[in-house]
């Protein structure tokens, strides 16, 4: 069996799975799918949630893809994320006066520095005690989502609420005016970091390294790579990708930093990479496809209950899992 | 060859899916009913209090005026506004934000959509902010004079002179239940101790059990003999422990004794439900006006229970002096603090 | 035809290659017979479809004149007496020998397994061939000649009346090689077909009743005992053998390697030695006394590594990366290719770049037009074929392969260190004579060639001087006029 012909069955069965709930809970599938389509590419606002809604998630999947070809699973992305969000916000709620050109840089600067702080510390244990990633990746998530509630009682909330004091206006990344949807210029941000990041890749003595770092691991050290150095950047890169998360959410969209805003896609992001193979241009169109069922998640949640829903999206991501699995007995 | 026949396969298994879902009834828009979607908070359905009991309202007005209602639980926090602008757009004459969160959402979606009504539970307004919008109807509850009550309960059925509070998150409005019930419990009680403990400072204080669980088995162990909980889906694990230790618990926002039987001295009762019921009626009956809308002990907003399960853990003459302080509050001779003192 | 494994008019083609063409082979109980050939010129492909693993496009598979009737799957094969070696084994190394046996058909006793029955008949049956087996060792505890014979126990316990192995020798040390080849004319006396695919000329002449050779997936030559080896070598190449390349004396001394003292872990030294520039050292020794320990510190690539060594009189540090290494003037033709040599999911030009990716990105960016340049000129000069630099390296033979890696190390500005680990193993005969070339034009281009290989022929063709390895020290050095098997021999296993 081709690899399409196993990608379009793993669909297919992800398809008959959700119809089938849809039907036992009384909705017609029929009525479902056009509900969900209409409202994602079917309406001018339903577009823009899915531009918006699928920017945390390129921008967490080109984190996790950066990683995955330099052989390493970044799985930590909901804290960088979540670090680099609330670095934006307080970052930018202190820009009051400072104007764009500089104050919009320097927000993003923090994020990125704050989600590669926060990779840091999974890099070093990894190079010097050779931690796994993936263990110690995870852990840095709880580590995260802990010292942010300490720092916003610590005075970084506005009092009786759970967000960070508003973004100076220079600091905010102008909305893309969609039918008043959320979707703003940092979609542009995410498309961009992409392209950077496939040509860095395909083009770059670094990411020629990294690629044959994650191809070969010992074949890269005997031609010349410098695994240790590479690991450790590659680690911080890729939490500094997923700091940059804030940027939808905290600059383009809410103008605060809110508790849990943004968290999901640090998850998701693991599947949109997985989705796209690794390739930061795949990236895109996969994120798209998650941030439609996402979105439409919302709209037909009036016709079937959210749990359905969060049946069909395992789903989907099981097989598209499946449907990458390494083929068995292919080889000559 | 088995892979091009496994996808035909596939998608005929799909097409007659499809087509068994072709002959139900689907919902359609009769513009003669009054239509009202409703969302909850991130994983809000199912708390057994506080979203449950919007729902039944909702449900109520569903049966009995008719209304065609639809639901969204959002995934997560960014969705509030989107379900909230989904819900306003596709036509209903009332959209319900559940929660103190909906706040800021909901007064800006108001502003968007001057011809659809919305409401929010538990809308909260700050010292200098604007007036809602005449589209929005903010419904407030005075949780601080149920809770004074339900203290006094407390208070009155306490052997050993001690009892307890456990709030959600920490903030002002689980701080309001805190000083009511403080005060309910020293009106009846001046010397009876008063242990409070709050199970965090994030949202997800309202959704943790098990710290639920510990607060409550900490309280029991250093005396207390009755607990009233505001701490939504946490609640569940201050009833557990009730039951381990057979001590008394308060409910809060709906009756919830059947959480324990045995152990339920009486609840709280914010009746969300009919406030959602009668904003759906003023919406039915074209009387609806936006503002804030206070529910209290006279409103019959909030209030406690008694009736033939629990009566039996009511000392002689305690629901006597309850209803006396009710009767109090009601008629305005009193006044329930709403910050701790 | 009983007793017979038969390809008819077989043909297999994968994607665009063509695997094997109209190959007519018969295999016939009792007697060993050799398939050999350059590298991808179809021998492990007809092993692979006689093992049902592959269906072939045309013609078919046949065992005692019977066509199948059905598909010709694994199951099929092996209920029809076919046992097929490969040469990656299929065990699984937590497991006990007996477990790894019978996995697929244990016995049944009741509900649970009967093992002790099973271990009782793998002991009978390896004592009969003249090995002695622990059914209950872990695989994981057997050295790799050990785990070859659990695998022929395997297809043998499993009544196999035709033996297919694929180069069962490429893994075995010199050593264990004479006795694999007892059992399997013992195996062949008692009435069991072997078929084995090699690339090494002097053994089939030492094991094989009849020869088929193949080139380009064809069968080119059918030869029968006596063999010679010149015949044989002749056949496969379709040309005369080449004579071994000459390698002038180095004239000067000093400038080249210098190590004293160089120890690793526990594996290695301490080592001392010197290789004039233009010197070839063959470094000889049964494989795992200290080689693939030296071979990484002079790569650089022992961080564990103690002990001065210096390069053209400047230092060079074994635990300072292969890049510092390379900077230095250090080639290295990894022991173990799939591994270390090549990345198998790269291309051959993006192959052919690693090692070199600082000194053809000056800016940072790759600089696709030297690469292309010198990657066409490689290509050229070593004639890989085909002459795609975009195809993926794992499409391509082994010997190819190493070509590629050969390529790419000689082609270093400034070499002054060659460290060539196994250069031909599992090379074709062709691919072997080029390579030989290409290390004694670098020799004599004055750099200091490491040379440490299992191949005594090659050992002698290239080498000045020969150093013998055993327990991790030097214990003999000599000039190549004096390295008698002998000598050697005594050496290699500790005897001086």
């Amino acid at each position: 069996m081709s690899a399409i012909e196993r990608a379009i069955l793993a669909l297919l069965a992800a398809m008959a799975t959700a119809s089938l709930l849809f039907l036992f809970w009384g909705a017609s599938p029929v009525e479902v799918y056009g509900l969900l389509l209409a409202r994602t590419w079917g309406d001018a606002y339903g577009f823009g949630q899915v531009l918006f809604k699928a920017t945390p998630l390129a921008l967490t999947g080109l984190a996790v893809s950066l990683a995955w070809r330099g052989g390493l699973l970044n799985v930590g992305g909901e804290g960088q994320l979540a670090a680099g969000s609330l670095a934006m916000g307080l970052v930018g709620a202190a820009m009051t006066g400072v104007p764009a050109l500089v104050a919009l840089p320097l927000a993003l600067g923090a994020g990125m520095v704050a989600g590669g702080v926060v990779a840091a510390i999974p890099a070093v244990l990894k190079v010097r005690a050779g931690a796994h990633e993936v263990i110690s990746t995870i852990m840095m998530n709880f580590v995260v989502v802990g010292c942010i509630g300490f720092i916003g009682r610590q005075g970084a909330y506005v009092e009786a609420t759970v967000h960070t004091a508003p973004i100076a206006p220079s600091a905010a990344i102008p909305s893309l005016g969609i039918a008043g949807s959320a979707a703003s210029w940092a979609v542009a941000l995410a498309v961009c970091a992409a392209v950077a990041l496939h040509v860095v890749l395909a083009r770059s003595r670094v990411g020629f390294d990294v690629r044959a770092l994650g191809a070969q691991a010992a074949a890269a050290e005997a031609g010349g790579v410098a695994v240790a150095r590479t690991t450790a950047g590659l680690l911080l890169a890729s939490g500094a990708m997923a700091g940059l998360v804030g940027a939808s959410t905290v600059l383009g969209y809410k103008g605060y930093f809110e508790d849990g805003l943004g968290s999901g896609s640090g998850f998701m992001g693991i599947a949109v990479a997985l989705l796209a193979g690794g390739r930061p241009l795949a990236v895109l169109p996969a994120a798209l496809f998650f941030a439609t069922l996402s979105h439409g998640a919302l709209a037909i949640s009036t016709l079937v209950p959210r749990e359905i829903v969060d049946v069909v999206m395992g789903v989907v991501i099981l097989a598209v899992g499946l449907s990458l699995a390494p083929r068995q007995g292919a080889a000559r | 060859m088995f892979g091009r026949q496994a996808i035909a396969v596939g998608v005929v298994v799909n097409l007659l899916l499809l087509a068994a879902g072709l002959g139900r009834p689907s919902a359609e828009v009769a513009s003669d009913r009054v239509r009202v979607g409703l969302v909850f908070d991130v994983g809000g359905l199912g708390d057994k209090s506080f979203n449950d009991a919007a729902h039944i309202g909702l449900v109520r007005a569903e049966e009995t005026l008719d209304a065609q209602i639809s639901t969204v639980e959002p995934g997560d926090g960014s969705d509030r506004e989107s379900a909230l602008r989904q819900l306003a757009a596709a036509g209903n004459d009332l959209v319900i934000g559940v929660g103190f969160i909906f706040t800021d959402d909901i007064r800006r979606i108001a502003g968007e959509f001057p011809d659809v009504k919305f409401a929010c539970v538990d809308f909260s307004v700050g010292p200098g902010d604007p007036p809602p919008p005449p589209n929005l109807l903010g419904l407030r509850f005075r949780e601080e004079e149920g809770s004074f009550l339900v203290g006094a309960a407390a208070g009155l059925a306490s052997k050993t002179g001690k009892v307890g509070f456990i709030g959600g998150m920490m903030i002002p409005l689980i701080q309001k239940f805190e000083a009511g019930y403080v005060d309910g419990v020293r009106a009846v009680c001046p010397t009876c101790e008063v242990s409070i403990a709050y199970a965090g400072t994030e949202p997800k204080a309202f959704a943790d059990p098990t710290t639920g669980k510990e607060l409550a088995l900490a309280q029991y162990g250093r005396g207390a003999d009755v607990i009233f909980h505001a701490s939504g889906k946490t609640g569940a694990g201050v009833f557990v422990a009730a039951r381990e230790k057979g001590k008394m618990a308060i409910g809060v926002d709906a009756d919830q004794f059947h959480e324990a039987p045995c152990c339920v001295l009486t609840s709280m009762v914010k009746d969300v439900d009919v406030a959602v019921y009668d904003t759906v009626l003023a919406v039915a009956t074209d009387k609806f006006k936006g503002g804030l809308s206070e529910f209290g002990v006279k409103e019959g907003g909030v209030r406690y229970v008694f009736d033939d399960r629990n009566a039996a853990m009511w000392p002689d003459g305690a629901r006597e002096r309850v209803e006396a302080l009710s009767a109090e509050i009601a008629a305005g001779l009193r006044t329930v603090p709403t910050v701790p003192q | 035809m009983s007793g017979t494994l038969q390809w008819r008019s077989v043909g297999k083609t994968y994607g665009s290659v063509v695997a094997c063409r109209n190959v007519d082979l018969v295999l016939s109980a009792g007697e060993v017979h050799a398939l050999v050939g350059e590298n991808g010129a179809g021998k492990s492909t007809l092993l692979s479809l006689a093992g049902g693993e592959a269906s072939p496009d045309t013609g078919a598979v046949s065992v005692d004149g019977d066509e199948a009737s059905g598909p010709w799957t694994p199951t099929v094969a092996m209920a029809n007496g076919i046992g097929l070696v490969h040469q990656h084994f299929m065990l699984i190394p937590p497991m006990s020998v007996v477990e790894n046996v019978v996995l697929g058909r244990e016995p049944r006793k009741g509900l649970g397994l009967d093992l002790e029955k099973a271990a009782g008949e793998l002991t009978a049956l390896a004592a009969r061939v003249g090995w002695t087996v622990d059914p209950w060792a872990k695989v994981s505890s057997l050295s790799v000649g050990q785990q070859q014979r659990v695998e022929i126990l395997k297809v043998l316990w499993r009544g196999a009346r035709f033996l297919l192995l694929d180069e069962p020798t490429a893994v075995l040390t010199p050593s264990e090689v004479g006795p694999l080849f007892e059992v399997l004319r013992r195996l062949a006396a008692e009435g069991v077909a072997v078929a084995i695919v090699t690339h090494k000329v002097d053994e089939v002449v030492h094991v094989a009743d009849r020869v088929t050779v193949m080139r380009h997936g064809e069968v080119v030559a059918r030869l029968e005992a006596p063999l010679t080896a010149a015949e044989i070598a002749r056949a496969i190449v379709g040309r005369e053998p080449l004579p071994p390349p000459q390698v002038p004396r180095p004239q000067g001394q000093g400038g080249g390697l210098v190590v004293r003292g160089l120890r690793v872990g526990r594996a290695l030294g301490p080592v001392d030695l010197a290789i004039a520039p233009g010197e070839v050292l063959g470094i000889a020794g049964v494989l795992g006394n200290g080689q693939t320990e030296l071979v990484l510190a002079l790569a650089g690539l022992a961080p564990d590594a103690l002990g001065e060594v210096t390069l053209g009189e400047r230092p060079l540090d074994p635990r300072g990366g292969a890049a510092a290494a390379a900077r230095a003037g250090v080639s290295h033709i990894a022991e173990d290719r799939l591994e270390r040599g090549v990345v198998r999911e790269f291309s051959v030009a993006d192959n052919y770049l690693l090692g070199h990716q600082r000194r053809l990105a000056p800016s940072g960016w790759l600089d696709f037009g030297a690469l292309d340049a010198e990657v066409s000129a490689a290509l050229e000069a070593y004639d890989v074929r085909p002459r795609d630099a975009s195809a993926p390296i794992r499409s391509l033979s082994g010997g190819t392969q190493q070509k590629v890696v050969v390529a790419r190390e000689l082609s270093r500005p400034g070499l002054r260190l060659l460290i060539a680990a196994q250069p031909t193993r599992g090379v074709d005969v062709g691919a072997m004579e080029r390579i030989h070339e290409a290390i004694a034009a670098a020799a004599s281009r004055g750099a200091a060639v490491v040379l440490v290989t299992s191949d005594l022929h090659e050992l002698r063709a290239l080498s000045h001087r020969v150093a013998v390895m055993y327990a991790g020290r030097i214990v003999d050095t000599m000039d190549v006029s004096d390295a008698s098997d002998l000598r050697l021999g005594a050496a290699m296993t500790g005897a001086r």
